[in-house]
């Protein structure tokens, strides 16, 4: 096979693609598309009946980024900054650009403290969190989970098991610290 | 009211949360009817999206009926049965009054580089989602539309993202007739993505995935040649022989963050972290396309640095065409082929879950079992 001018391999043509799929070229014409061009200045099409938006009320100190010259009109409140996971991420925000690599890398950390803090916080209260239904692992069994690996080759099944050992980190750092803990009471004591 | 809630890593469950509240005057609270779980609400759920926050509800697709409005809503009631695109945006900003709804500068103070989402971590603002009973829905006059009397549920519920995002995805890779495009990912989006290339006048679509479930699925709904990439030594070659070592016209990343493929990749990424996800789909793309072709890219990446082969894709003077999808902005034509019977996008859906079970939603989900492809969450209020 030469590297020649033309298609090395034949497509079907336009008539055969028709009969075969329903739809074909419905949207043939590239000018003819919802996203085509990218940028369509059209200010009635949103429904929007305002210049600039009323301002949503700060009923507590939101962070922002720092590339954002205000606090945007609107923001979410699902879940306030709060604790040592709030005191990092408020020096990330208010620190760090979205072009530092240290402002994603210390919101991903407090994170992971948020998530060790809301699990150990969790073991004082009526609804302890549950890894076992948490992490639904019990549909293993019902919806056969061996089974569906095993029908067939799946690229995903050789980091899978990786998993248990991610989830169960934490509740071991946990007991380790704990147990560390009373054996230093304990020796102490003697 | 119940909700989802995130607990960590891997870990959700379902808690009785608070009823939003109007915060906004023209915010809307709905009451969700049905609400699906999104291959990027895996993300979050790996861990893997800074700024995730313990007790944050998930979830970017969902409809419902509209319980309140704010005072200065003027196009929607209480009653309303509406459809919410996952974008939260204002519709009166630089972006938005262009049509870049999905990057949205009034809406999300906690990033300039992304818009703004539902349930989908405090980076894309801090918004709670639709994995619950109720939702606060904000610029109401701007998002939701009304569910057209003729439509389904379920094929409404598929537009709020997946289908838009998929259709979107065959848009920004510039299809030409008789091009030959390659799908990277037969999720739903994917699905959708190979799908919506024969609209625009495909001449071969390709799909590739490592679940045989799933490129079934891609020859039955879709009418594609499908590869398991797990049976070949190297895809990239393997697509080089079946355009005549051209490569593709337009290669599509369907697959985003935590692609499969490269145990290095894949670990030093969605496990680790040492990366921002694995971006092998994406490498797999610039190598596949042929020089001077397109690479679209709608997969979902996060903030956090790739190792993504930027060399190959300037010394092949590709065109990189990539964005979250603006999904408002692809209904009005989306409704006219669902109406043709060119889109069935319920057909993709393989499970429904209710609320209380959505731990093991997310769990089969996440780990690809029995066969699931979409699953669809019901809150018990519906």
């Amino acid at each position: 096979m030469a590297y020649t001018a033309y298609n090395p391999v034949p497509i079907p043509t336009a008539e055969e693609l028709k009969a075969r799929i329903p739809g074909w070229g419905a949207d043939l014409n590239p000018l003819d598309r919802p996203s085509v061009p990218k940028l369509q200045f059209d200010p009635e099409r949103t429904g929007a009946h305002w210049d600039f938006p009323d301002r949503q009320e700060e009923t507590y100190p939101r962070e922002r980024s720092i590339e954002h010259k205000m606090l945007t009109p609107v923001f979410g409140t699902a879940v306030p900054l709060k604790g040592v996971s709030g005191a990092m991420r408020r020096l990330a925000y208010k620190r760090y650009s979205e072009a530092r690599a240290a402002h994603w890398l210390i919101l991903l950390a407090a994170d992971r403290v948020d998530a060790f803090g809301a699990h150990v916080t969790s073991l004082a209260t009526v609804r302890p969190d549950n890894p076992v239904t948490e992490t639904g692992v019990l549909s293993e069994f019902r919806v056969g989970g061996l089974s569906s690996r095993a029908r067939s080759r799946r690229a995903d099944v050789n980091h899978q098991w990786i998993d248990p050992i991610l989830v169960g980190a934490p509740w071991i750092l946990a007991g380790g610290a704990v147990f560390a803990g009373v054996r230093a009471l304990v020796r102490r004591r003697r | 009211m119940e909700a989802m809630v995130y607990r960590g890593p891997y870990k959700v469950r379902v808690e009785e949360k608070e009823m939003p509240r109007l915060e906004h005057p023209n915010d809307a609270i709905i009451r969700v009817t049905l609400a699906a779980i999104c291959g990027s609400d895996l993300h979050l759920y790996h861990g893997l999206m800074p700024d995730t926050r313990v007790g944050t509800t998930f979830g970017h697709e969902f409809i419902g009926v509209v319980e309140e409005v704010g005072p200065s809503v003027q196009n929607l009631k209480p009653g309303d049965r509406v459809m919410v695109p996952a974008n939260i945006y204002c519709g009166s900003c630089w972006f938005c009054v262009r049509g870049l709804y999905s990057n949205c500068h009034n809406v999300n103070p906690n990033a300039t580089a992304v818009g703004a989402l539902y349930g989908y971590s405090h980076t894309t603002g801090g918004y709670d989602g639709g994995q619950a009973e109720y939702v606060r829905v904000p610029f109401a006059d701007v998002g939701p539309s009304l569910i057209p009397d003729w439509m389904a549920e379920e094929d409404a519920l598929m537009c709020t993202d997946a289908l838009a995002t998929g259709y979107f995805g065959a848009q920004l890779g510039d299809i030409k007739e008789r091009d030959t495009v390659v799908v990277f990912g037969a999720g739903p989006v994917g699905l959708y993505a190979a799908k919506s290339a024969w609209l625009m006048g495909a001449g071969r679509v390709l799909v590739i995935d490592h679940l045989d479930y799933r490129l079934e699925k891609a020859r039955d709904f879709a009418h594609a040649e499908t590869y398991n990439f797990t049976e070949y030594d190297d895809i990239v070659v393997q697509m080089k022989k079946d355009t005549g070592y051209l490569g593709a016209d337009v290669a599509i990343d369907a697959v985003g963050a935590e692609a499969d493929g490269n145990f290095l990749q894949h670990v030093t990424g969605t496990k680790l972290k040492l990366q921002g996800g694995s971006a092998v789909a994406l490498n797999w793309a610039i190598d596949s396309v042929r020089k001077g072709g397109t690479v679209s890219v709608m997969g979902a990446y996060g903030p956090i640095f790739n190792a993504v082969k930027f060399g190959d894709a300037l010394n092949k003077g590709l065109t990189l065409n990539m964005n979250q999808c603006p999904m408002k902005r692809q209904w009005p034509r989306l409704f006219e082929h669902i109406r043709n019977g060119y889109l069935t996008p319920s057909d993709i859906i393989t499970h429904r879950i209710p609320l209380e079970h959505i731990a093991e939603g997310y769990h089969i989900f996440s780990s690809k079992l029995d066969n699931c492809i979409k699953p669809v969450i019901v809150p018990s209020a519906s």
